[in-house]
């Protein structure tokens, strides 16, 4: 196992949330938002990792497992609400759902 | 193994980008498979070969093909591509790229004098095992009461409105 | 015995609280016997009180009935306080409450709201008795004030006519700047003296103020203050003429015979500090004199039998403040008592004969009366000769009384006797042109009047003939009360000054007759003088005293109004809400409904703290 620089890890997990975070702000399609917003969270999970590698502990990985399990719970609700969107406003515009507008 | 890591991570960020510039959302998706299945390699690299496993199995795995399942609900094809063409055309980019510009600015700055390198020894799953059902269970009932929840509002949200619902 | 007179509230508590549950649904039977019934029966527990305090020949007697509150050393109570002064005051107000409330079920026997009157009046009487029983200021207060409040329902009791209103009001608002200027005393003296107790703070008061010092002056000022809006004393008195739109038998109680009396009653509670200030006594003693001079002839002016004998009773209550001024103390109270049994009976006399000529006030309307109202009659003779002081009636006594002490008084006795005495010759002319022009020369009106019957109309009224005639032979158990201030000594005054005290009212009765009996003298012939013409408006206005509160007071007061009409206070309030409105204005155009703007929000925000977080 060759070693690696923690801080590059590190970097690529901040490369990784930016660009998701770029997506989350710029896509009008709700899926590509969800899709976006996970890969942000799998940028935590790395940054986790490579904090539980660094250190050699078997933290990390179980950070990275309830990250995980969150993943899931929120894909799972976040889906079935986009198909509820769908079917009531035949579109995945997050634009169109503006009506609490103050 | 180095190279490993920066191949993989290359393959990450290049089909990141493909995630968030892709019009068409079948090969968005496709995209981001390779890329959590690229960290899925990087997890693997830095010695943490269950949570490369569960990368792989559970997020490009089960999570995407709840994504895919979705997508053929709503049956978002060819004919959404124009119209996704025409969002991304705007200049809605700028004030979010900027944003995460200054963000990883940020970061690149913090992250500047971490020192250390990563495992030599793999942390192999049974190390994981007995700190996940040891301090940890505690966390690991909230997660498992998490999911259910998650399955419970999954189920009724996505359920057919039934005649009289509102 | 003593014990029970936490009773004499009561019976009036429980019958107003009876009336006022039934909302009137009462029959009239019932609810005139429960109205008159719960002060007579307090009247008979006072009676029983009475034998048995004097008796006992002890000064004082209190009894507690609970802790109002207890904190931090304070703890005023609900305790009856009875001396000989509550004891005088509790016998004329139940007695003659007594009397007025069965008159009242004659008199009001076909008013629609018959319930409604007899529930106010035994709330009144329940606080009036609280006003004289409770032995700590926070009591007499409530009484005070809740005396002020029936009166204020009492007054304004036919509020279908807007003027009945107006007249309540102006009473209620009259009396409470009296009575701000009382609690303030209240408050000085609770500040200063550290007890509520009247009899505590009066012995610390004694103890710890030098004749003449500041503290008491202002106490007593204060306490005047209150005790001259209660008593419609000047420059408060322009509220009593007004506040006989009342129905008749509350003039009576209220107006002649009991409230009024209130400020009499607190300046004689509190005699101790009066005397601490004597220049505030004297100055009590030139109020009442100069009310009394005041209203004496205006009263000769009045067409209104009602407003003849208000301003009679202004003038009364001036000879009490007199009485008060001059330190004879128990002469006030003992004027007080006679004066609530002739008055009452005065204005019962003019509640009959106002109601067999269907609602006449006008005496000018009215003349040769004497047949048709043998009953008005007999009241107005007998009740106008004690008003005048005629010999060995009850006024006689008391008046002397506080006439004689007036002489005594050091420097300024003989003017102030000297003022009393014209006021009582005014007093027999007033009282006389009222009498013979409503029962002599000839019918001006109402030819066919009959004189309303029934027993409980004509017994309260012979009654109150008897105390009229006989009261001043009642012995005032008040030595007791006030005998540790001035030594009690027997006044000893000349024969003529005598004569003149007793000639004086006679030759006003006399002039009175050569007027309006005999017809001697033609008013007529006097009002064609200018002069005459002219004086007679100024004293029918009142002095002008409305007027001039109009002009003071009344007019600045609404001016501003109109010109404060939008609030300027609320100015700042509504800048207060236009600031929140703008700022909600602002921070709502935030709230836009669209996901990635609060996304992008929370980013920036991230992103934010961050910088904090690394550049700091």
């Amino acid at each position: 196992m060759g070693a690696i620089p923690v801080e590059h890890g590190l970097i690529l997990a901040g490369i990784l949330f930016s660009l998701g975070l770029i997506g989350v702000l710029t896509r009008r399609n709700i899926v590509f938002v969800l899709m976006s917003l996970e890969v942000m969270l799998n940028a935590c999970g790395l940054a986790f990792i490579v904090a539980g590698s660094r250190w050699e502990q078997a933290d990390g990985q179980i950070m990275f497992l309830l990250i995980l399990t969150l993943a899931a719970a929120e894909v799972a609700v976040g889906l079935s609400l986009i198909i509820q969107m769908y079917r009531r406003f035949q579109t995945v515009d997050i634009n169109v759902l503006s009506e609490l507008k103050g | 193994m180095m190279l490993l890591f920066y191949l993989a991570a290359a393959v990450a960020v290049i089909a990141t980008i493909g995630v968030i510039v892709q019009t068409n959302i079948v090969h968005a998706l496709i995209y981001l498979i390779l890329s959590l299945l690229a960290v899925a390699v990087i997890f693997y690299v830095l010695g943490a070969p269950l949570a490369a496993m569960l990368e792989a199995i559970v997020y490009a795995g089960a999570i995407m093909v709840l994504f895919l399942f979705v997508i053929m609900m709503l049956n978002l094809g060819q004919s959404t591509r124009q119209q996704e063409r025409a969002w991304l055309a705007g200049r809605g980019w700028i004030v979010p790229a900027l944003l995460a510009a200054v963000l990883l600015g940020q970061l690149l700055y913090v992250l500047s004098g971490v020192e250390g390198m990563s495992a030599a020894e793999q942390v192999g799953v049974m190390a994981v095992g007995t700190r996940l059902f040891g301090p940890y269970v505690l966390a690991v009932e909230l997660a498992s009461i998490l999911l259910l929840a998650g399955l419970i509002t999954a189920y009724h949200l996505a359920r057919k409105p039934k005649a009289g619902d509102e | 015995m003593l014990d029970l007179i936490w009773l004499l509230p009561t019976f009036p508590l429980l019958g107003f609280l009876i009336l006022a549950l039934t909302e009137g649904k009462l029959a009239r039977g019932p609810a005139g016997w429960i109205g008159a019934g719960s002060v007579g029966l307090s009247f008979a527990v006072a009676a029983l009180v009475a034998v048995s305090f004097l008796q006992s020949g002890i000064e004082s007697h209190t009894v507690p009935i609970w802790t109002w509150m207890s904190v931090a050393g304070f703890d005023p109570g609900v305790n009856l306080y009875l001396d000989g002064l509550s004891l005088v005051m509790i016998l004329v107000i139940t007695g003659v409450g007594f009397l007025i409330h069965v008159y009242s079920t004659g008199y009001m026997a076909d008013d629609p709201d018959f319930s409604r009157f007899f529930c106010y009046m035994n709330l009144f009487v329940f606080a009036m008795l609280l006003l004289v029983l409770g032995d700590n200021l926070l009591l007499l207060y409530l009484g005070w004030e809740g005396v002020g409040l029936c009166s204020y329902l009492l007054i304004g009791f036919w509020y279908d006519d807007p003027y009945n209103g107006y007249a309540a009001r102006k009473a209620f608002v009259v009396t409470r700047v009296g009575d701000t200027a009382m609690a303030i005393g209240l408050f000085l003296l609770f500040a200063q003296l550290g007890t509520l107790n009247i009899q505590e703070m009066l012995h610390a008061a004694e103890a710890e103020w030098p004749i003449g010092s500041t503290l008491p002056a202002i106490t007593a000022l204060l306490l005047l203050g209150g005790a001259v809006g209660k008593s419609a004393q000047l420059p408060l008195q322009t509220w009593l003429p007004d506040a006989m739109a009342g129905p008749t038998p509350i003039s009576a109680l209220i107006h002649a015979a009991t409230m009024v009396t209130a400020g009499v009653y607190l300046i004689a509670r509190t005699h101790t500090l009066f005397e601490l200030a004597p220049d505030i006594q004297l100055l009590v003693a030139w109020v009442g004199l100069i009310t009394l001079l005041m209203a004496g002839f205006t009263a000769m002016t009045q067409n209104d039998i009602k407003r003849i004998l208000a301003y009679s009773t202004v003038s009364q209550i001036g000879y009490m403040f007199l009485g008060l001024g001059v330190g004879a103390w128990s002469g006030a109270i003992f004027h007080l008592m006679t004066h609530a049994f002739f008055k009452a009976l005065l204005f019962l006399g003019a509640g009959a004969v106002i109601l067999s000529l269907h609602h006449e006030q006008d005496i000018f309307r009215m003349g040769a009366k004497r047949k048709q109202l043998p009953v008005g009659f007999l009241c107005f003779l007998i009740g106008g000769l004690a008003l005048t002081a005629f010999p060995y009636t009850s006024g006689y006594f008391s008046k002397d009384e506080i006439l004689i002490a007036a002489l005594e008084v050091e420097g300024q006795g003989l003017w102030l006797w000297l003022g009393g005495v014209i006021g009582a010759f005014f007093t027999g002319i007033y009282t006389f042109r009222l009498f013979f022009v409503v029962f002599f020369g000839e019918s001006r009106g109402h030819h066919d009047a009959i004189e309303v019957k029934g027993l409980n109309i004509a017994v309260p009224l012979f009654i109150l003939m008897a105390l009229s005639l006989f009261g001043g032979w009642i012995p005032v158990p008040l030595d007791a009360v006030f005998s540790h201030g001035a030594e009690h000594e027997e006044h000893h005054i000349s024969a003529f000054m005598h004569g003149v005290m007793i000639a004086l009212p006679l030759i006003g009765i006399g002039i009175s007759y050569l007027f309006y009996g005999s017809g001697t003298f033609s008013v007529e012939k006097l009002m064609s003088l200018p002069a005459s013409r002219a004086l007679h408006r100024f004293w029918d206005s009142g002095w002008g005293m409305d007027r001039l509160y109009d002009l003071l007071f009344v007019n600045p007061f609404l001016y501003l109004a109109r010109v404060n009409a939008k609030d300027i206070v609320d100015a700042f309030y509504d800048m207060l809400a236009a600031i929140s409105r703008a700022g909600h204005l602002l921070i709502v155009r935030t709230q836009t409904g669209y996901l990635r703007w609060y996304a992008l929000s929370m980013a920036a925000g991230l992103v934010a703290l961050i910088a904090v977080g690394v550049l700091l």
